[in-house]
């Protein structure tokens, strides 16, 4: 796992909170206490009214795919042993989308709109990357 | 107040793109399109006091203005970086028009030139797409289109085969421009579909070739452009709309950001998409020229792919389409690519366009795109 070579998210102080999730096997979002709004990206102000009044809160980890592109070259080098792969965006239950991979799914069974479900990988000691697959 | 008829590219100049690298660093393209354009508009160097660039990915630097503005040695009343990717060059043509109309400067050079960029010459990505999309190879543009295609398809039923026909009209148009990186032989559908997948749905001649090259035009105000060696090409109408980055968080992915500027646009001109003898609609892929004639409003929304289908894209056809063989086939110099098609489009309109003139040219709608779909900037020009 020390050899790890894929780009690496860089975590900052704002998001830092869904990473540290992520590492305990956990999809967590934001929610405005303001307006109510799920919201993912994580960020200190909402990204319907502004507030800056927002909480962490559990994601169901379910939610349904809204596109997603077979990789047949790879989109950076690091990521050539794993062609073909899915790049994925899913729309959250909560509703906002995330980029993903989709995993456990043969690349002709992929459909969009069908259900899935939140996949943990620790890629390296210390990160845990969010994918999905089919419910 | 409005821009409508104020300004008008009076001259141009464009680079033909090297595949390669070449021996020419980014500033030495600009300096090489600067006096080119001024030439071909009938001015000196001192005749400009405006001045708009836009960022070279092989060079990059903040105050990037007053480095072109240093190398050439002008001494500006108005400049600025435009930074809407692909649609900067579309967005300077506006922007040098609000300037003139404004009474800050007279003149405007608009100008852009890259080299070949290597990855790691590349500027940094926004922070957020670094850290949520990027581990998962959502990186660049190509998967980014390929997920609209894919959506495209699964709401609209697009076929592989209606993307395809947008590069082999386009070719054809390539093969009557000398300059066209992709212009020595035509292609069918079937040579799209057999190259090689990159990111399905998107094969190898569905996607825009980077390369070195550059462009430059000349906006001035629409009576002085009279004196002029050309016929002025005004601007009728312009457009701008944004409002997102990583495709991800896009409001929709088959509905672009094209509509409220093209929108905006037309309503400026006070004309129709019917009206139009041609269209230059960025190509950075083939879903994007179809989103584009789309959202733009040349058919109705979904039917891109039976309207693409169904015309003749080229220069010769009944829907003249990126008639210098779009970027697919002319190539994709930074953001030279997307200054291709505003000079395309003054190009036709002063009938200046050899063996692929589009006959009694006198209306077209331009439009540059940038990211993916995020910057758009549409233009209705005219003579």
């Amino acid at each position: 796992m020390g050899d790890y070579t894929k780009p690496l998210p860089h975590p900052n102080d704002v998001s830092q909170p869904f990473w540290d999730a992520a590492k305990r096997h956990e999809l967590q979002i934001q929610r405005c206490n303001a307006c109510g709004t799920s919201i993912f990206y994580p960020r200190e102000a909402c990204s319907e009214c502004l507030a800056a009044d927002l909480i962490w809160i559990p994601a169901s980890g379910k939610g349904r795919l809204y596109s997603y592109t077979i990789a047949q070259a790879p989109t950076h080098p690091a990521f050539a042993d794993d062609v073909p792969y899915v790049i994925a965006i899913i729309e959250l239950e909560e509703g906002p989308h995330i980029t993903t991979n989709l995993v456990g799914c043969q690349p002709d069974q992929v459909r969009i709109g069908m259900p899935v479900v939140a996949s943990f990988e620790d890629v390296n000691a210390e990160t845990t990357l969010v994918k999905f697959r089919p419910a | 107040m409005s821009i409508k008829g104020k300004a008008a590219i009076s001259g141009f100049a464009e680079m033909a793109p090297q595949k390669g690298a070449g021996d020419i660093t980014p500033l030495g393209i600009i300096a090489n399109m600067a006096r080119e354009a001024i030439a071909d508009a009938g001015l000196e160097k001192s005749d400009i006091d405006g001045l708009l660039t836009g960022w070279a990915l092989s060079d990059y630097s903040v105050l990037w203005p007053s480095v072109v503005a240093d190398y050439l040695q002008i001494r500006p009343a108005y400049f600025n970086q435009v930074e809407l990717g692909g649609a900067s060059a579309a967005g300077m043509v506006w922007r040098a028009a609000a300037a003139i109309e404004a009474g800050m400067c007279n003149t405007v050079l608009c100008v852009v030139g890259d080299r070949r960029a290597r990855a790691r010459q590349m500027p940094p990505f926004p922070s957020i797409e670094a850290e949520f999309d990027a581990p998962y190879g959502l990186i660049a543009a190509n998967p980014g289109y390929a997920l609209i295609a894919q959506r495209h398809k699964y709401e609209y039923g697009t076929t592989a085969e209606q993307m395809a026909k947008v590069a082999v009209d386009q070719r054809k148009s390539a093969c009557q421009n000398p300059s066209a990186l992709f212009g020595n032989k035509e292609i069918d559908i079937d040579d799209v579909l057999n190259s090689r997948m990159i990111v399905d749905p998107l094969h190898l001649l569905e996607i825009v070739s980077p390369c070195t090259g550059g462009g430059a035009f000349i906006v001035t105000g629409a009576e002085r452009a009279k004196d002029g060696p050309h016929k002025p090409v005004v601007l009728l109408g312009a457009g701008e709309a944004g409002g997102h980055s990583s495709i991800t968080h896009a409001r929709s992915l088959t509905t672009s950001l094209v509509k409220p500027a093209a929108e905006a646009a037309f309503r400026m001109a006070e004309v129709s998409p019917q009206d139009m003898d041609f269209a230059q609609p960025y190509d950075c892929y083939t879903i994007t020229v179809i989103v584009t004639l789309e959202d733009a409003g040349f058919c109705e929304k979904g039917d891109g792919g039976r309207f693409v289908a169904d015309h003749d894209l080229s220069y010769a056809g009944d829907f003249p389409c990126n008639t210098h063989g779009g970027q697919l086939s002319f190539g994709q110099p930074g953001l030279a690519g997307g200054m291709s098609h505003v000079i395309e489009g003054a190009r036709q309109l002063m009938g200046r366009g050899g063996g692929r003139q589009v006959r009694d040219a006198a209306i077209g709608y331009v439009n540059g795109n940038g990211g993916i779909m995020a910057e758009q900037c549409s233009l209705v020009l005219g003579v």
